[in-house]
């Protein structure tokens, strides 16, 4: 584990996104409380410009930018923390048990990934947040991952498949380890790098699934998000008066949160499979 | 002999598909039927706030009740659902009524393929040289190259949307703010409408096809650098064959897991597809959706999930068929030649 990490320490790529993932994180966490303004408090008019009093401007409503800047962060993170956490649990369980099992329940447990797959997830996704009468973040981070799952599901059940031949999985079955522990103590130590790539796709593409939805108007009620705030940006015309302080930010904040864990992820990527290493 | 076997791994493709369509439809039917009360409810109730008299709402509610079939049980709406469907019937439209779910969709199906096939395709096609171009170069140009790549591939579509339309069509006035042809013109088969078109055309596309060169160059390039290290290139190489002789032979078999890529990307981009169309007002199946969810419109919301599934599968069947016929692993495999 530790020598895991050190190693992670000495690729430039994987340190560089995860500065810029603490910056970022850094500021939607401690930048409320330097800057204490109420993101839905009416405190300007119509799209006032950036000034001294609201350094990022105001919205269609009057409401301080920066202020649902950093909010709005938190809420996207919290979203997409729980959809990663969520849609890793579901996929690792139901891979490893398949992978590790064999047999009819493999069969069946991919034979239904496979299906799910299939289906676009932005369909299911957009059906269950119709369908829920309170979408809250937590619950919109949950529907994300319930339905964003299978691609991991195959993928450690492919790992699965591979690690149970290994000599020590037969040694603990000897020594009369049953499936759940040999599962737990056995299988899923020998993958948790690949694990926590997974986690770490999955956090990101929870938070621009998030975006996705709030922006076709299935966002979270009464929180501010990054894709509400572009919905907000859309639904109100922002883009088209040219009043660029009310959705640039956003888009920033979002591609920055995207791009420091993608290359984190690709970092990890170059340390874990040294053949994609060039050096 | 070789032909039935062909025909026997289409039909267990098509099967394969068929099932998750049925899966897809039962999803589409019960998954908004978890709202509370019913989807009628919310339509009387909109119209209540709209000034209707309360006597003419009522039985405005039973017609609705009776037309979308919610006096029946459960069962009997889902088999006459899959029958409706089945027969092209996706209902009528709450907002429009009475149009038609399915001609409203019919409408915008075209613009979302003119935008959606063309940047996928093209976006593969640019994305995988680029990422080949990559893996092959190695050192700086593969570093930076790599970088810009994963940028552009973590930038959601639809940000990237609306900051060219920012800068293109409402700092610059280069190109239109929205729309799929100028107001007045009208559809049609004639050089007017198509120039036309296609100038609308041009933002919606670029800001498509730049993210999915990204996404497409990346794998690739992954597929190629993981080509490069196995035996057969080394032992090319030690046969002294020529440069490009051996980067042919990498490409051809990075190109194989990449088609599958292709497929995925289809069902992957839909989501950012439709909030890009929402971003230009752009008339087609995202922006039906978009109007859908804000005014409560069920039988639309439910359509157009729907015939983005469809659309979707067919992309896959398609992509499987085409698979199973380049890549001669799995011809093998599947004609048990192996």
């Amino acid at each position: 584990m530790r020598e895991l990490f050190l190693l992670l320490t000495k690729s430039r790529r994987f340190m560089s996104g995860l500065v810029l993932f603490t910056l970022i994180m850094g500021f939607a966490l401690i930048g409320p409380w330097f800057h204490q303004v109420n993101p839905f408090a009416m405190t300007g008019g119509l799209f006032y410009r950036p000034s001294d009093q609201f350094l990022l401007g105001t919205d269609n409503l009057g409401r301080d930018i920066l202020s649902q800047l950093m909010h709005g962060t938190r809420t996207s993170m919290m979203i997409g923390l729980i959809a990663g956490g969520a849609a890793t649990s579901i996929g690792v369980v139901i891979g490893s048990v398949a992978g590790f099992t064999g047999g009819l329940v493999d069969d069946i447990l991919m034979g239904f990934t496979n299906i799910l797959i299939t289906i676009p997830p932005i369909v299911v996704l957009i059906l269950l947040s119709v369908a829920v009468s309170v979408r809250s973040a937590v619950v919109m981070g949950i529907i994300i991952g319930v339905t964003s799952w299978p691609w991991t599901a195959r993928a450690v059940r492919a790992q699965a498949t591979s690690l149970k031949e290994r000599e020590h999985v037969d040694l603990a079955r000897i020594t009369g380890f049953n499936n759940v522990e040999m599962i737990v103590r056995e299988i899923l130590p020998y993958m948790f790098s690949y694990i926590f790539m997974v986690f770490i796709l999955q956090v990101t593409s929870g938070i621009l699934s998030e975006a996705t939805l709030s922006m076709l108007g299935l966002g979270p009620f009464r929180t501010v998000s990054l894709g509400q705030m572009l919905h907000w940006s859309l639904l109100w015309e922002s883009v088209r008066v040219g009043a660029w302080w009310a959705f640039i930010p956003a888009v920033i904040c979002l591609t920055t949160i995207s791009f420091s864990l993608q290359t984190m992820n690709t970092g990890m990527d170059e340390v874990f499979n040294p053949k994609l290493r060039k050096d | 002999m070789l032909k039935s076997k062909m025909l026997r791994y289409l039909g267990k493709k098509a099967i394969w598909y068929a099932v998750a369509f049925f899966v897809a439809l039962a999803l589409n039917f019960f998954l908004p039927r978890l709202i509370p009360g019913n989807p009628v409810d919310v339509l009387v109730a909109q119209m209540a706030e709209g000034g209707v008299a309360s006597q003419s709402l009522e039985r405005l509610y039973d017609s609705f009740i009776t037309e979308f079939g919610l006096d029946q049980p459960l069962h009997l709406q889902f088999f006459s659902f899959v029958t409706n469907v089945l027969r092209g019937d996706l209902g009528t439209s709450f907002m429009n009524y009475p149009a038609k779910v399915s001609s409203m969709l019919g409408q915008a199906l075209p613009y979302t393929l003119a935008i959606q096939i063309p940047a996928i395709i093209v976006g593969w096609l640019l994305g995988n040289g680029f990422g080949a171009f990559c893996a092959y170069k190695g050192g700086k140009v593969d570093s930076v190259g790599f970088t810009v790549a994963l940028f552009f591939s973590s930038i959601p579509f639809y940000t990237l949307a609306i900051i060219l339309v920012y800068l293109l069509a409402v700092m610059n006035p280069i190109f239109p703010v929205s729309g799929a042809y100028s107001f007045g013109n009208w559809p049609g088969w004639n050089w007017d409408f198509i120039s036309d078109a296609l100038y609308h055309w041009i933002l919606p596309f670029s800001s498509m096809v730049l993210v999915s060169i990204g996404g497409q160059a990346i794998g690739m390039r992954e597929m190629s650098l993981y080509e490069l290290t196995t035996d057969y290139v080394g032992y090319s190489r030690a046969l002294g064959l020529k440069d490009r002789k051996v980067v042919g032979y990498v490409f051809r078999n990075a190109m194989l897991p990449q088609i599958t890529g292709l497929a995925l990307a289809f069902g992957t981009m839909m989501g950012g597809a439709l909030v890009t169309e929402s971003v230009f007002s752009y008339p087609g199946v995202g922006r039906l959706l978009f109007t859908a969810i804000r005014t409560n419109d069920y039988p639309m919301i439910q359509g157009a999930t729907l015939l983005i599934t469809i659309t979707v599968l067919a992309a896959n069947f398609i992509v499987d068929i085409v698979y199973g016929f380049i890549d001669p692993r799995v011809r093998a495999a599947q004609l048990g030649e192996r």
